[in-house]
């Protein structure tokens, strides 16, 4: 009990901090529609709603990951420039127990990308999103949701150990929209992809995704998009304690 | 048993110049450090800035792993029982960095209670009494952004408290704040003790070691070079004269010379303004005015005078006797 409030505080804590800048905010909310616009426009080519919804959510969870990659590597760097990095870990839970609400607290952000790319693909383009399953759609959203956390608690890991990793996070940003098969059915892929890409919980996510709203089975997709994202945890968690060894070690806590 | 225990703590550290050709080198930061804390007591670890004071501090709050030695808190290892420990110690670091600027500070207070335990039911009442304690009644609901530096250190002393701790480590908490916020924080922390805390104080004031701790160690170059209780430090170099001397322009290499001089104890050199206040501590019934005058080669002297030794030159002579 006491661990699923540390939990759920620590999310909100963080999903407050986070959401307390109104520029970042702004900036999370435009920043996916760059990307979405040209999406339409390369998919508009044909006319066929349903390859435009395809495009939409695509290009939608292309915004939830993009929010997820690239601000992990900032949250933890904002906690070593802050002073605060030394402060956590010198708190009593397991730090992963503190490090995983502040990843989920980033991916709850990305819920705010994917409204606004398919509200921005509504109105401005005219894609009608038909959702024939929305429980589904909704469990599915929430579990990509948590499983992009789980990813990037993964790579938070890292950044407790090396300064210079949140660099990582912007690195698997554009791959993984790729071989996570956001805007290209992963069949068209080289077949050498396709492991890294169900290695991948994005993609079971996305899958997931789409299945629930053009009317397919999204549970398997969902089931293996949860199951990696627990898998990405518990390495995180058996990782952690070592990675924070080796920073107590190498005295790189306090660096910024 | 001994609340805090340190036996022989070295800590180095790795570090290296260069880009292409990377050349590494070890950092002895703390060398052989052994001291104990028994319960109930104010320890002040006393030293200049670099002496280590801070890298064996965090050492001890499980922040950093010794190179080599132990240490045990209420009987805890620091390394192998290090979640035992932060359960029972609160720290405090001087400075500004260490809160969350977008939020309040009672919205930090919550989150470490939340952090360190503190029933659910208490925290209200326990952050209210703390910030009362540290005199932020009333601003708690400012983002912390807007504090000054004296209401952060404020902030981070009732965070360190939150959870009651036992075993309280403060580092140099007192560092830039004003003279009353000072005086004020120093009241704070004499109120631990009579709570019944343990206190492992660091600071490089020797009035603040002198009027708070009921025993001291300087810490010089990563070894403690002195301790006891600050009348025993006194009466370590309570013998001899301090000759002042002020001096206008004061050479190169004057201090090093004076130090050579047969009878000194110790010579340091203050920033006054215009001038430099050339201190020396001699010998008992040594006259050394003229020889003094004789090694500043000719440099504008103004006001000469003496007096007995203070507890700040007992702090000065032990620091710089090995320089």
């Amino acid at each position: 009990m006491r661990t699923l409030r540390l939990l759920a505080f620590g999310w909100w804590f963080q999903f407050k901090t986070i959401s307390r800048s109104p520029f970042e905010g702004l900036f999370q909310i435009i920043y996916p529609l760059f990307f979405a616009t040209v999406a339409f426009l390369m998919f508009r080519a044909g006319t066929d709603q349903k390859t435009l919804l395809y495009a939409s959510l695509g290009s939608a969870v292309m915004g939830m990951w993009s929010a997820t990659s690239t601000t992990a590597g900032g949250a933890m760097q904002r906690e070593r420039w802050h002073g605060t990095l030394e402060a956590l870990v010198a708190s009593p839970p397991h730090f992963a127990l503190i490090l995983l609400p502040i990843t989920l607290a980033m991916s709850t952000i990305g819920i705010y990308c994917l409204v606004a790319t398919l509200a921005f693909g509504r109105f401005v383009f005219g894609i009608q999103l038909t959702v024939e399953h929305p429980l589904a759609f909704a469990i599915s959203i929430v579990g990509t949701v948590l499983s992009f956390g789980a990813l990037g608690f993964l790579f938070a890991v890292t950044f407790v150990r090396f300064r210079a990793a949140w660099a990582l996070g912007n690195l698997f940003e554009y791959p993984v929209w790729l071989i996570g098969g956001f805007l290209v059915p992963l069949v068209l892929l080289p077949e050498w992809v396709r492991p890294i890409s169900w290695a991948l919980a994005p993609t079971w996510g996305m899958n997931a995704i789409r299945e629930s709203s053009l009317g397919g089975n999204p549970w398997p997709d969902l089931a293996f998009c949860l199951a990696l994202g627990l898998g990405y945890v518990t390495v995180g968690v058996l990782a952690l304690e070592r990675v924070l060894g080796a920073a107590r070690k190498r005295a790189t806590l306090s660096l910024t | 048993m001994a609340v805090v225990e340190a036996i022989d703590l070295h800590r180095t550290y790795r570090t290296s110049t260069g880009t292409l050709r990377r050349k590494w080198m070890d950092v002895e930061a703390v060398r052989g450090v052994s001291f104990e804390i028994e319960k109930g007591e104010l320890f002040g670890l006393l030293g200049p800035n670099g002496a280590g004071k801070t890298t064996t501090i965090k050492m001890l709050i499980t922040l950093l792993i010794p190179t080599s030695g132990t240490a045990r808190v209420l009987g805890h290892d620091v390394v192998k029982d290090a979640r035992e420990v932060r359960r029972r110690i609160g720290y405090v670091f001087g400075g500004e960095r260490g809160v969350y600027e977008r939020l309040s500070g009672y919205d930090n207070l919550r989150y470490f209670a939340e952090l360190y335990g503190v029933p659910p039911k208490e925290q209200k009442t326990r952050i209210e009494s703390l910030l009362e304690l540290v005199g932020l009644k009333g601003r708690e609901q400012e983002r912390t952004e807007g504090y000054s530096r004296g209401m952060k250190q404020r902030l981070h002393v009732a965070r360190g408290l939150l959870h009651d701790p036992p075993v309280v480590f403060l580092d140099e908490p007192t560092i830039g704040l004003d003279p009353v916020g000072a005086r004020e924080l120093r009241a704070t922390i004499a109120s631990l003790v009579d709570a019944g805390k343990t206190v492992l104080l660091t600071t490089h004031y020797m009035f603040e070691a002198d009027a708070l701790c009921d025993r001291i160690a300087v810490i010089n170059k990563g070894q403690i070079v002195a301790h006891g209780t600050p009348l025993d430090l006194k009466r370590g170099v309570a013998e001899g004269t301090v000759v002042e001397i002020e001096v206008f322009g004061m050479p190169d290499g004057a201090v090093e010379r004076v130090r050579e001089i047969g009878g000194v104890m110790s010579a340091s050199v203050e920033e006054r303004e215009q001038a430099q206040m050339l201190i020396v501590q001699t010998e008992p019934d040594v006259e050394l005015t003229q020889v003094l005058l004789s090694t500043l080669d000719g440099a504008s002297v103004g006001r000469i005078s003496k007096r007995e030794p203070t507890l700040e030159d007992a702090y000065v002579s032990l620091v710089s006797s090995d320089e």
